[in-house]
């Protein structure tokens, strides 16, 4: 099954990057977090990364940082992952994609997770600290219904991104600069070269973007080189900062607008 | 039980560690990798490392018999072995002269560490300072707090300390935006991680580097007991200075090895960090080993009055030796450990650092059932002059 690509070629034929919300599961709220998931599909995003949330997320900057730990707070357990993605998926049929550190996986069992993301209707699943390295010690038990996306990094190789593209599903999820998930100010020449380059070798698979993007300007600057763009920590700062979603929504279709190239 | 082939080709200690980290620090762990296993053994390397050990940092540390604290027990014969009377004051130098020498060679203008108890960080900002570099240390702010000392020592050196308020404000929380700081600035910088855990090669390095702890104990206690010992104690955080004087005795099945663990406030406190007692295994920061951990696998909130111990994880290779078998791990609390700070004090003239003091304090539990012609050595992992105020505002508790 290839749902995700498809979803993507889909939106490309129509004359769009494909835009792929971040959301921390049960941020802002525990109880409306599902209204939100839709409400920002509704205004643009044609996919959905929903994150678990872990007390330790390597990968991640400040702010997904503190979503991560409001949401552990407001009592987000891995039962109300599933609950979330199948209130979403019964709402809509754009791609859901959880993203989660190896640990609260491995805890919770991952062929009981893969299982479960299945049948809660999820088709993808990120997990940043289990690399290829890891890859077969990891997934056991995979299910062609759960795609399984690896990310390239600028530090990664040539041989090692055509590696990166013949194992991964649903896309490769490029990560436009070293560090860790955030805002940034710009897109430098030596990123965007190394978009360039990524976007040269990565040929089975579609490519999405993501680290960094906050702005239709950067998604104007680096469309050329990819499917599609993954926004997070701008989504979550706005709906950290502004109690009514209205703000958020416009923000998500200003991305969604970049995305067919109106700015 | 061959300790030469661990760990395996890919990092691995049966199924622990390995290298469970974002794609971005991936290239700069397989360069070190690289980088570490033709350095190894080259001889300019190796005399360059001898060399340091012996003019700068001191070594060998003395293997002292413990004449007052052995009559007081009446039982085994006890030795300590003193890295509290490394440069520095404990057995991270060892770790922090061997990683700036791969830096060097790596080219990398930049250097990175986490700290707890503030003994690594003061280790990598001192040969940051022998050798020219810029040093950044991560350190939670509960730990800044109780170990002011070091961090004022850190700064004295040149060395930047960058508090950490996120999490537990601890060890493990320094050391996860040490790894965030690497995979940002990766290019220019080395991460000279403190202990026996992380991503491979890392454990790997950090253990030949203090193994030297174990090959010269060998040597001491062969030459004045004519054997070697029935028991080797140390104190385990993430386990440096217990696999650097394990190491060598691995392969020598009659010497008993154990491993002590901070129980803070008791084992069944809920505020300790107990690990390879009470913990499973589980992936965090970039290794698969023993942990502790709620029922939906997000890591603990741990305790111990010790910032060196303070930490919810282990080295892999413990994880490995304590499936074998080959290495038992107990663990004493706060109070158990102070009054092996104090007993040290009084009846050796050494005032150990409050990690060590796990160590010295678990003797009060086994040398009971050891025989007079036995021989036990406990390893002081370092000295106690940063732990003074911590030792200060407990003494009303007893
Ligand atoms: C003196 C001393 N001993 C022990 C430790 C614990 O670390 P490890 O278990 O790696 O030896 C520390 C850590 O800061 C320390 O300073």
């Amino acid at each position: 099954m290839n749902f995700i690509r498809e979803k993507v070629e889909m939106v490309n034929r129509e004359g769009k990057k494909a835009l792929s919300v971040f959301l921390t599961a049960g941020y802002p709220q525990k109880n409306n977090f599902t209204e939100t998931a839709l409400n920002i599909l509704d205004a643009g995003a044609d996919m959905l990364e929903i994150g678990i949330p872990f007390s330790d997320p390597l990968a991640d900057g400040p702010v997904i940082q503190s979503s991560s730990q409001i949401a552990l707070n407001n009592g987000v357990k891995m039962k109300d992952i599933f609950y979330y993605s199948q209130n979403i998926r019964s709402g809509s049929d754009k791609p859901l994609i959880l993203m989660g550190y190896a640990n609260p996986i491995k805890k919770y069992g991952i062929t009981k997770f893969l299982n479960d993301a299945k049948n809660s209707g999820v088709n993808g699943l990120i997990v940043p600290d289990v690399t290829l390295e890891e890859y077969d010690s990891f997934y056991s038990n995979l299910t062609k219904e759960i795609e399984i996306i690896l990310l390239s990094t600028p530090t990664s190789p040539d041989e090692r991104i055509k590696y990166i593209d013949s194992l991964s599903r649903g896309f490769v999820y490029c990560v436009s600069s070293t560090g860790t998930t955030g805002m940034r100010d710009n897109f430098s020449i030596e990123t965007i070269e190394n978009l360039k380059r990524t976007y040269s070798l990565v040929n089975k698979n579609k490519m999405m973007i993501g680290f960094g993007i906050s702005k239709p300007e950067d998604i104007k600057n680096i469309s050329a080189y990819c499917d599609g763009v993954i926004v997070g920590s701008r989504i979550i700062k706005s709906l950290a900062e502004n109690k009514k979603i209205k703000e958020t929504l416009k923000t998500v279709s200003e991305l969604s607008d970049a995305c067919t190239g109106k700015y | 039980m061959s300790k030469k082939e661990m760990p395996d080709s890919k990092g691995k200690y049966g199924e622990y560690g390995g290298m469970y980290v974002p794609e971005t620090l991936i290239s700069a762990l397989s360069e070190l990798s690289e980088i570490y296993s033709k350095l190894k053994n080259g001889k300019e390397f190796r005399r360059e490392y001898d060399r340091l050990q012996k003019h700068y940092n001191g070594r060998p540390t003395p293997l002292t018999f413990a004449e007052r604290l052995t009559a007081h027990y009446g039982k085994a014969k006890i030795y300590l072995k003193r890295e509290d009377l490394c440069h520095t004051g404990a057995h991270k130098l060892n770790n922090a002269l061997g990683q700036i020498l791969i830096a060097k060679r790596l080219g990398k203008k930049r250097i990175i560490a986490e700290t707890g108890a503030g003994q690594h960080g003061v280790a990598v900002a001192t040969v940051c300072a022998k050798f020219g570099f810029e040093c950044v240390v991560y350190m939670g702010e509960k730990d800044i707090e109780r170990q002011q000392p070091n961090v004022f020592r850190m700064k004295l050196l040149g060395a930047e300390v960058r508090p950490v308020s996120t999490g537990s404000k601890t060890l493990k929380d320094a050391t996860s935006e040490a790894i965030r700081d690497w995979a940002a600035n990766v290019k220019d910088t080395h991460y000279i991680i403190g202990s026996v855990v992380g991503p491979h090669p890392y454990p790997m390095i950090v253990r030949d580097f203090q193994s030297i702890i174990g090959k010269e104990a060998k040597e001491q206690i062969v030459k004045v007991e004519k054997k070697l010992p029935d028991y080797i104690v140390a104190c385990v955080g993430g386990g440096s200075n217990a696999i650097g004087i394990f190491n060598e005795f691995l392969n020598d099945e009659s010497v008993a090895l154990f491993g002590i663990e901070a129980a803070g406030l008791g084992i069944n406190s809920g505020k300790h960090c107990a690990t390879l007692t009470l913990g499973e295994p589980g992936i965090f920061q970039g290794m698969m080993s023993y942990l502790l951990q709620d029922k939906e696998g997000q890591i603990a909130e741990v305790h111990s009055i010790s910032a060196g111990l303070d930490y919810p994880g282990v080295g892999p290779e413990h994880s490995y030796l304590k499936e074998r078998n080959r290495v038992k791990y107990f663990s004493v609390t706060d109070d158990e450990a102070l009054d092996g700070v104090g007993l040290l004090t009084k009846l050796e003239g050494i005032l150990p650092a409050l990690e060590s003091a796990h160590a010295v304090a678990y003797l009060e539990k086994f040398i009971h059932n050891t025989k007079n012609d036995e021989v036990v050595i406990v390893n002081v992992s370092g000295r106690g002059d940063k732990d003074l105020s911590t030792i200060i505002n407990s003494s009303h508790r007893k």
